[in-house]
């Protein structure tokens, strides 16, 4: 793997900007800026969950009475929903009352919702080019589709409801090129995790990470979501592949009257750009990659996990918890049942995905392997319910991030993987490389 | 929750903690549902020390290593250790969404590698975040505080993000 170090050229007739520098050139009202610079932007898009937005909405409530632009905000009670408990279901309440009372319409109950970064896109409300700001680390996940999309807190969220607006600070970009054939098995999950254990989690602190190269252009949307969704593992403030083809066609599903009203839509880094760093990443000789306790960067090639005795599996989240995700754990878990002594958990990400993987007979084959199927939920994520950890006892997950107690007795451990290395290993009892079930 | 920070001085004793300190262990996933300082306080660190937050008095400081407050980005994070009594964090470097949620709310937070590493646990230290300085009083040792930047001071010194977007009627950045 290369890593190339660049410095801006001070002697530049002109600055040569990247996609986040573009994105947030434009929605501030400046034809260009550089890394460094504070701004203050016009957001597209603001969302929060059930656990950020109530002290979002508090904080608001002391300092205004109307919401800028309830248009422009969506609140999504994902992570304790369906409500686990009496605080769970005041939460909600909270967003469900506020939502009412300032008409944002944008409010999603249980039954016709999904996980918040999973959801946003499907319902067509991510476009290339804008700002989206999310009470929610992973909001990073929408850069796949060419948004400059971050997460924030939920002060952040609340100077949003107040005036439209959210401050930063403009990031440096890396670059990082992957490059090769991808081998079989290895996708977009693999492809973040093995950056990460490179980087380490704070390798691209405050920095703008842009996915590009050939393996990038043919990787399709679901692993793009999968890959952006965890650069904030590796600290960035954002991860951005810039809009292309297989953007446009997942548009066109989700939002057609965008793509129509946009027929020569182009967003890309100026040719000539030199960017704060380039890594590049030849992916020919990769393995699946797993990321073992209590980081997400310490990541190691599947085979190398082998022993790794495991009981639960879960297959879903914001990371790995799509239709294509569903798919290949299907195929793999097809006719076969879950080791024994072992739970595995599935979790559609939206109820529209939970619907297909219905048709497509993927859910028949998880309840006939001996899985618990789920409605979408953060849920067991982030050790919230529906399948937390005792003590002593070892996960591994489709999800994004395994601190100590993340799934939840501080003396448990977890293991982050793809969609297909889940499946094969829920098989076996043990971390399994797929092609081997 | 708003305090100035112009013209004050902090004292307190010293917490110290390594590295990637995140929030999954600064507040666990299991006590969000609250959102108060002071009931979030009483979980703070958990995790690391079942009893940090008893032994934490008010004032005391918080010194640690690389990516303070990575992980999620929870601003109950932030409430926690401002419940639990700690009044500032003298850090290596701080994770990008926790030092924003520390700014927004009015928390000091001060990146100093220098600082971070030769301050240990349980000195008393004065931090004057006016002249820009760190005493540590145990060591007779002294540190420059890195100068920040202008707009993010002002938010801190405004005593947070929505006190200062509704204080300053004029656009503070173009």
């Amino acid at each position: 793997m290369a890593i190339s170090l660049f410095g801006s050229d001070e002697s530049d007739p002109y600055i040569f900007m990247t996609l986040t520098e573009k994105i947030l050139a434009k929605k501030s009202g400046r034809s260009e800026l550089k890394p460094g610079e504070f701004v203050l932007v016009d957001v597209d898009l603001g969302f929060a969950n059930d656990l950020t937005g109530p002290p979002a909405i508090k904080e608001f409530e002391k300092y205004g009475d109307k919401v800028f632009a309830p248009e422009k905000v969506a609140l999504i009670p994902d992570h304790f929903t369906p409500c686990k408990d009496i605080d769970s279901a005041g939460l909600v309440r909270i967003l469900r009352e506020f939502s009412r009372k300032q008409g944002i319409s944008r409010f999603y109950e249980i039954g016709r919702m999904g996980v918040e970064h999973a959801l946003l896109p499907e319902e067509g409300l991510i476009l290339p080019g804008t700002i989206v700001i999310g009470a929610d680390s992973h909001t990073c996940t929408h850069g796949a589709l060419g948004a400059f999309a971050t997460g924030v807190g939920s002060t952040d969220l609340a100077f949003f409801l107040l005036t439209g607006k959210a401050w930063f600070r403009v990031p440096e970009t890396i670059a990082v090129e992957f490059s090769g054939k991808l081998p079989e098995w290895v996708g977009g999950k693999d492809l973040i995790l093995y950056l990460i254990s490179k980087t380490g989690v704070d390798g691209a602190r405050y920095k703008s990470f842009e996915f590009i190269g050939p393996v990038v252009s043919r990787l399709p949307v679901d692993d793009r979501f999968s890959m952006c969704n965890m650069a904030i593992e590796a600290g960035a403030k954002n991860g951005i592949i810039a809009p292309d083809r297989i953007t446009l066609d997942y548009l066109r599903q989700v939002n057609p009257a965008w793509v129509n009203s946009h027929p020569d839509f182009t967003l890309n880094p100026d040719s000539g750009v030199v960017y704060s760093k380039k890594i590049e990443i030849d992916v020919s000789k990769l393995e699946p990659f797993v990321a073992a306790p209590d980081l997400p960067s310490n990541g190691y090639p599947v085979s190398q996990l082998s022993d790794v005795k495991l009981d639960q599996v879960l297959i879903g989240s914001c990371t790995n918890g799509r239709i294509s995700d569903l798919k290949i754990a299907a195929g793999i878990l097809k006719g076969k049942k879950v080791a024994k002594g072992l739970r595995l958990i599935v979790i559609p990400a939206t109820q529209k995905i939970w619907q297909e993987a219905l048709k497509e007979g993927y859910l028949n084959t998880f309840v006939e392997s001996g899985a618990a199927v789920s409605t979408p939920t953060c849920g067991p994520c982030l050790g919230g319910h529906m399948g937390v950890l005792a003590e002593g006892e070892v996960a591994l997950a489709t999800t994004n991030r395994n601190f100590v107690g993340r799934m939840g007795h501080p003396r448990s451990k977890v293991y982050l993987s793809s969609a297909a290395v889940a499946a094969a290993s829920a098989v076996t009892g043990r971390i399994t490389h797929p092609s081997v079930v | 929750m708003a305090i100035s920070i112009k013209n004050m001085k902090l004292k307190g004793k010293t917490w110290k903690f390594g590295d990637n300190i995140n929030t999954d262990l600064i507040i666990p996933a299991r006590y969000m549902t609250a959102y108060e300082a002071a009931e979030l306080g009483k979980h703070c660190m958990e995790d690391a020390d079942p009893e940090f937050s008893k032994k934490v008095q008010p004032g005391d400081v918080i010194i640690a290593g690389e990516n303070f407050g990575c992980g999620s980005s929870r601003e109950h994070a932030v409430l926690a250790l401002k419940g639990a009594g700690i009044s500032a964090i003298i850090a290596k470097s701080f994770a990008r969404i926790f030092f924003r949620n520390a700014i927004n709310t009015g928390l000091p937070i001060i990146e100093s590698p220098e600082a971070a590493a030769a301050i240990k646990e349980g000195a008393e230290i004065v931090i004057d975040l006016t002249a820009g300085q760190i005493e540590d009083r145990s060591e007779n040792q002294h540190f420059t505080i890195k100068e920040f930047p202008e707009f993010l001071t002002e938010i801190v010194e405004n005593g947070g993000l929505l006190r200062w977007a509704t204080k300053e009627k004029k656009e503070p950045i173009k």
